[in-house]
């Protein structure tokens, strides 16, 4: 089946068929001063009209100029929320004399449409599944969130100002893992979606919209747009041979200098849409005969994280931005096969103090190659 | 796009513990007891291998990563010692016979017995660290044809302080496994030797080029074992230790256990030295 074309105004259409079909619908939408992922119902919930003027530590909110429904980037959420959220009850216990009974939470999952996955996003919910369900143990929640979810991507119209993801290979053209992509075209006469299917639901539902065959001056339009993006994309990451730099760079005087700016704040890695790490806790009611297991999110940023009897292993915030980025850039791909870092920038933009993921890399570079050179020299 | 999944229905969800029975609750050393469990109703033993660990959950205070430290032969009896050092090893040294508690397991990589078989056999322990050691010590006794010399050097802070003290001297009497004991703080009756357990080692005969050495201990006794066992020219690969850090999950989904690219649930506990050396001396790693 080739390329079709959807009319803005028929974008409605989608969000009903989704609807019928019983789906939650998940989508971008304006919140405070951001955009942010939620429950959406129509395509007026869409974040029309605005975009996200972003930087190292910054992020604003204006207006376009014009009406089109995904011309900003990626904001603080991600699908991750939805998926792997960001508090889970694991289960419950029962204390009877000497007895003890647990029972699993067996949580209902949503049937999720998320519409609006960019491709630095289908990639890290990719690597996602790759922790939660393709490892030797299966994680429940995370299976039920997944298992029946239908993604709608939309291909990036414009760079963010954090946005990396060319040089990381996963945008702006979303890549394998969506049901339809969407890519949004607005000229002076029309505004229309070019609308392709990922898969056998994407396209059976294709064929229950109000869509037409996608003629030659459509697709070159689309791939115009994705193509500009692609050129204008301000920052990159160099990563041939990164793995083995971070390996080699743990005691660099480096970590040092970040340190003198990191907050340990933990931002970067509650937005961060591939880390993954969670803490469990126990809630007790007050005859302490009962006990709820719940799992949230934790950071690697904490103290508490390394704990082990009689202190942190790594109580120095020089350490802990360490094992951060040479987790994401490093170790993942010993651990999983791939980077932990899909080039969506989210990491640069909500740092407080702008810490910029990217900068780094090209300054541990420098400095490896400097030490590089002055070897060659002795020599 | 959906992933591919299997048959639908309920999927038990690996964090979910089963229930076992304290059997018998023993006092090793003033902080120190053992747990003797069995399975729940219903609740089907646990086969594991030496060195393996289970998470031990205490009713509303949380769960520990706790090694098992009795005869692997032994099915249908699960034992684990215990250091109280906080609140969920104190909630379970709170439990006595009848009382239910929480595990998951068995988790982790064994330490390597079958791969020794052939070779003289070092077992080098520090304080508790001898817990996780003793599966792999009862293997090496049951099946002791297959191996060369096995020796046992254990240190412990005081005499006080000496884990398994009898089964250590009944170890001792027998002829086919040497036994060394030290102390670092020597206590007025103490007849025994005083240091750390590296001024044992120059007293064990071992062919370096066919031994097999498994350390369980402080991570700064395990350094300083494996620089002298280096530098008595055992091969890194021959060297075994057994790693610690915070684990939450020990199934690879929490992310608290990481030590350099390794998850120390899922790639270890044991690892050979040569896989984590280059980690050994890198400081907060
Ligand atoms: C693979 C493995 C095997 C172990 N085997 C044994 C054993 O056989 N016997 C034994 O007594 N102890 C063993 N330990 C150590 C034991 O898990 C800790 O002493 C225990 O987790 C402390 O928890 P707590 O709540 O009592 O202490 P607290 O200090 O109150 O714990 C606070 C937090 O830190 C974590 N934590 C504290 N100390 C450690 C530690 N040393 N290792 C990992 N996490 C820690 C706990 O999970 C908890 O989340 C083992 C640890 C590991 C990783
Ligand atoms: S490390 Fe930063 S840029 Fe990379 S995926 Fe995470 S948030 Fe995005
Ligand atoms: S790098 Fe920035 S966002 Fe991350 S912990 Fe440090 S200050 Fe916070
Ligand atoms: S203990 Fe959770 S990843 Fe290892």
């Amino acid at each position: 089946m080739g390329s079709k074309q959807l009319e803005r105004s028929d974008l409605g259409a989608l969000f009903r068929e989704l609807a019928a079909e019983g789906r939650t619908i998940v989508g971008p939408t304006v919140r405070d001063g951001a955009i942010v992922y939620d429950e959406i119902a129509t395509d007026n919930d869409l974040p029309i009209g605005w975009i996200d003027e972003q930087s190292a530590g910054s992020y604003r909110l204006v207006r376009s100029g014009r009406d089109g429904c995904f011309d900003f980037v990626v904001g603080p959420h991600s699908w991750k929320r939805f998926l792997h959220p960001p508090q889970v009850r694991l289960w419950s216990a029962r204390r009877e004399g000497q007895r003890l009974a647990i029972e699993e939470a067996g949580h209902e999952s949503p049937r999720y449409a998320f519409i609006g996955v960019r491709g630095c996003e289908l990639e890290a919910i990719a690597r996602q599944d790759r922790i939660f369900l393709e490892g030797e143990y299966v994680d429940a929640t995370y299976r039920g969130n997944r298992q029946d979810s239908f993604l709608v991507a939309v291909n990036c119209g414009r760079a963010g100002g954090s946005c990396f993801c060319v040089s990381m290979g996963t945008g702006p053209r979303a890549g394998a893992g969506y049901d339809l992509a969407l890519t949004e075209v607005i000229d002076e006469q029309r505004h229309y979606f070019l609308i392709e299917a990922g898969s056998e639901s994407g396209r059976a539902l294709i064929d229950r919209l109000p869509v037409r065959e996608a003629g030659a001056v459509e697709l070159a339009a689309a791939s115009a747009r994705i193509e500009a993006t692609e050129a204008s994309m301000g920052r990159s990451m160099e990563t041939d041979g990164l793995r083995e730099l971070l390996q080699a760079r743990a005691t660099s005087a480096q970590w040092d200098e970040i340190a003198k700016r990191c907050l340990t704040c933990a931002n970067c890695t509650m937005v961060c849409p591939t880390c993954f790490c969670t803490t469990v806790e126990d809630v007790t009611d007050l005859t302490g005969d009962h006990a709820e297991r719940w799992r949230s999110w934790d950071s690697c940023f904490t103290m508490d994280f390394s704990w082990i009897h009689g202190g942190s292993v790594r109580p120095s915030a020089s350490a802990r931005y360490r094992h951060w980025m040479t987790h994401k850039l490093s170790s993942w791909i010993d651990q999983f096969g791939t980077s932990g870092c899909v080039g969506c920038g989210r990491c640069i933009t909500w740092c407080p103090v702008g810490i910029d993921i990217t900068e780094e890399v090209r300054i541990m570079r420098e400095a490896a190659d400097r030490e590089h050179a002055a070897e060659e020299g002795v020599q | 796009m959906a992933i591919r999944s299997e048959a639908t229905g309920s999927l038990s969800d690996p964090m979910t513990p089963r229930i076992f029975v304290v059997e018998r609750f023993r006092r090793e050393l003033h902080d120190t007891f053992t747990l003797e469990l069995t399975p729940g109703p219903g609740m089907a033993p646990i086969v594991y291998r030496p060195g393996q660990f289970n998470m031990l959950y205490a009713m509303g205070v949380g769960e520990a990563p706790i090694s098992i430290s009795g005869d692997p032969a032994q099915t249908g009896q699960l034992i684990h010692t215990i250091r109280s050092v906080g609140a969920v090893t104190e909630a379970l040294g709170r439990l006595r016979s009848g009382d239910a508690l929480g595990l998951r397991g068995p988790y982790g990589r064994p330490w390597p017995v079958e791969a020794a078989a052939g070779n003289d056999v070092l077992i080098i322990a520090g304080g508790i660290g001898l817990a996780p050691l003793r599966p792999a010590i009862y293997c090496l006794l049951a099946e002791r044809h297959r191996y060369g010399r096995v020796a046992l050097l254990y240190g412990a802070r005081s005499p006080r302080e000496i884990l398994y003290r009898r089964q250590l001297e009944r170890w001792r009497a027998r002829f086919d496994i040497e036994v060394e004991v030290t102390v670092d703080r020597a206590a007025p009756e103490w007849r025994g030797s005083v240091g750390v357990v590296t001024t044992l080692l120059p007293r064990v005969q071992f062919d370096p080029d066919h031994t097999t050495v498994m350390i369980c201990g402080p991570e700064v006794m395990m350094r300083h074992v494996a620089r002298d066992l280096i530098q008595r020219g055992v091969a890194e690969e021959q060297i075994h230790l057994s790693m610690e850090r915070n684990m939450k999950c020990a199934i690879g989904f929490c992310g608290h256990c990481q030590y350099g690219p390794k998850f120390i649930c899922r790639d270890g506990p044991v690892f050979d030295f040569h896989s984590i050396g280059g980690l050994f001396g890198v400081r907060e790693i």
